[in-house]
């Protein structure tokens, strides 16, 4: 076995499933001893394997020594534990001299409990993504730091300063009861939602670890799918939305990590295995009263799969933007909505729509108001890239719209816009 | 910015009453299409809501009168809220509103905020 290659999967994997049982075991005002336990087990089998090698079952390995740490630690600290048990009991519903279940079905309970507890409004949603990657998905605090553009020292502390507040509040680690389960659920789906965006969209130039976290949304989505009370339409929605964006994750970066936009991708990498599993899920959506945002989404998503461009295309797609921002708006939502305009009824009334958004701010405007004058008024092209370069956060991006911005100057057709979804 | 609000009015003597699904939802269609103009300046606080032609007026003394109108051919047939610089870019952003294809008009009229 490859042990550089797998060790670090298999620490993800195993890292995400000992803490949320941990979690779920101890509560959140002993998560020292949940991460701690973690922790421990980890370094010792790192040291453990890197002497005498991988055992037979390293998944059966780790949950042995984090049982018995478990065990351990509660045998050692009777006073704890007498104290303890009225925590757990008020925190958790379950005593503590019970072993550590680790159990799959026990897994996936506690990291269903564990995404409701942490997906709480009471921390901020960056938080509680932050603490989704570390103990639902098992990144390092340096991946998240990579991920936030920001530093390790920062993450810590934001992650410790949520940990104390979910503690403060009392927030159990439970399935919440049915009549809370509705409330709960969206904001759920919320930080679901912003984590793949996180991975989808970030301008981390990590693909690798923007992938992951793609994958880990979908990961958890599935989840929530997998549990009666919340395989809901909207639950489906969202996981459709997630699977038709993800198809195009090949597609939409160059090995420099630069963005290649919607109509210039090379349409043969678009995964069609995740476009069938997208669409399968947006007809699971299709039940029910209620229409969410994600059904809104996963529908424009759906109509950017199909490879070949049509008036019904770019009409729909148009329609179901307007209905979006009629939801609530999004300066994204502004600038795919112009796009998907300039597409029905040409670049004049789109630069003119444009020209009213009022996100001089924002460097896509200013991509798309370059786009949208190509031809019409490429003097005003070329300022609206200018300024757009100027506005742009990384040096991908730069390079990307002063390319556009020469072919500009050099007369031939520019690219579109922005990247459409 | 202040807020706005657009009163739609129709001419229910037109012939606006039977609509195919196909007509209701092309004139859904513009309705959003126009909205989402407006949303997508951020100038949107409601779409608001469509209203029954049928309704009551009251007045002093408990008299209740039912509509639609014989003598008043106009009826309210739904409102908006939006928000714009002053009357004049209200006004200018109602000048898109399909009511106009239904030989209907739009009242803009500023709200004043109120503390109750």
């Amino acid at each position: 076995m490859n042990d550089t290659r797998l060790l670090p999967e298999l620490f993800r994997t195993e890292y995400r499933k000992l803490t949320s049982v941990l979690y779920r075991h101890f509560g959140f005002s002993h998560r020292e001893i949940a991460e701690d336990i973690a922790a421990d087990t980890f370094l010792i089998a790192a040291e453990t394997w890197g002497l005498k090698g991988m055992p037979d079952n390293p998944v059966g390995w780790l949950h042995t020594v984090a049982r018995n740490k478990a065990k351990d630690y509660l045998r050692r600290d009777t006073l704890f534990a007498q104290k303890a048990q009225t925590i757990y009991r008020t925190e958790t519903g379950s005593t503590p001299e019970t072993d550590l279940d680790l159990s799959e079905k026990n897994i996936n309970d506690s990291q269903l409990q564990m995404l409701f507890a942490l997906c709480n409004p009471v921390i901020s949603p960056e938080s509680q993504i932050g603490l989704a990657l570390r103990i639902l998905c098992g990144f390092g605090i340096e991946e998240i730091a990579d991920a936030f553009l920001s530093n390790k020292e920062t993450i810590n502390k934001r992650l410790s300063r949520a940990k104390e507040k979910l503690r403060d509040e009392k927030i159990k680690i439970e399935f919440p009861p049915e009549s809370e389960l509705a409330n709960r659920l969206d904001s759920v789906l919320q930080t679901l939602y912003l984590l793949f965006n996180e991975g989808y969209y970030s301008i981390s130039q990590n693909t690798t670890l923007r992938r992951d976290f793609c994958l880990e949304a979908m990961r958890l989505t599935y989840l929530l799918l997998a549990n009666e009370s919340t395989n809901l339409p909207k639950v489906n929605a969202l996981m459709s939305l997630m699977c038709l964006h993800a198809s195009r994750f090949d597609a939409r970066t160059d090995e420099n990590g630069e963005i290649i936009r919607y109509d210039e991708q090379d349409t043969s990498l678009w995964n069609t295995e995740l476009i069938t599993r997208g669409s399968y899920y947006l007809n699971l959506a299709s039940t029910g009263e209620n229409l969410s945002k994600y059904h809104i989404e996963a529908a424009i998503a759906w109509w950017h799969t199909l490879k070949t461009d049509s008036p019904e295309k770019w009409d729909s797609i148009l329609q179901l933007y307007n209905r979006l921002l009629l939801r609530a708006y999004s300066p994204l939502a502004a600038l795919n909505r112009t796009y998907a305009l300039s597409k029905v009824r040409g670049k004049q009334e789109a630069a003119a729509e444009a020209e009213k958004l009022g996100l001089a701010g924002h460097h896509l405007y200013h991509a798309l108001l370059g786009h949208l004058y190509t031809d019409l008024d490429n003097t005003k092209a070329a300022s609206h890239l200018q300024t757009a370069i100027s506005l742009a956060k990384t040096p991908q991006e730069k390079n990307r719209l002063q390319k556009d911005l020469d072919s500009l100057m050099i007369g031939s057709n520019a690219g579109p816009g922005n990247d459409a979804v | 910015m202040n807020d706005f609000l657009l009163i739609f009015r129709n001419d229910t003597s037109a012939a606006n009453g039977q609509q195919s699904p196909e007509q209701m939802a092309e004139r859904m269609k513009q309705w959003q299409a126009w909205l989402g103009g407006i949303a997508a300046q951020n100038k949107l606080i409601s779409a608001g809501n469509k209203l029954f032609e049928q309704g009551n007026v009251v007045r002093q003394g408990g008299q209740v009168t039912d509509g639609p109108y014989v003598e008043i051919k106009e009826s309210i047939g739904g409102y908006s809220m939006i928000k714009a610089a002053d009357l004049a870019e209200a006004t200018e952003l109602s000048k898109g509103c399909p009511i106009f294809n239904m030989g209907g008009n739009v009242e803009v009229r500023q709200i004043v905020p109120m503390n109750m």
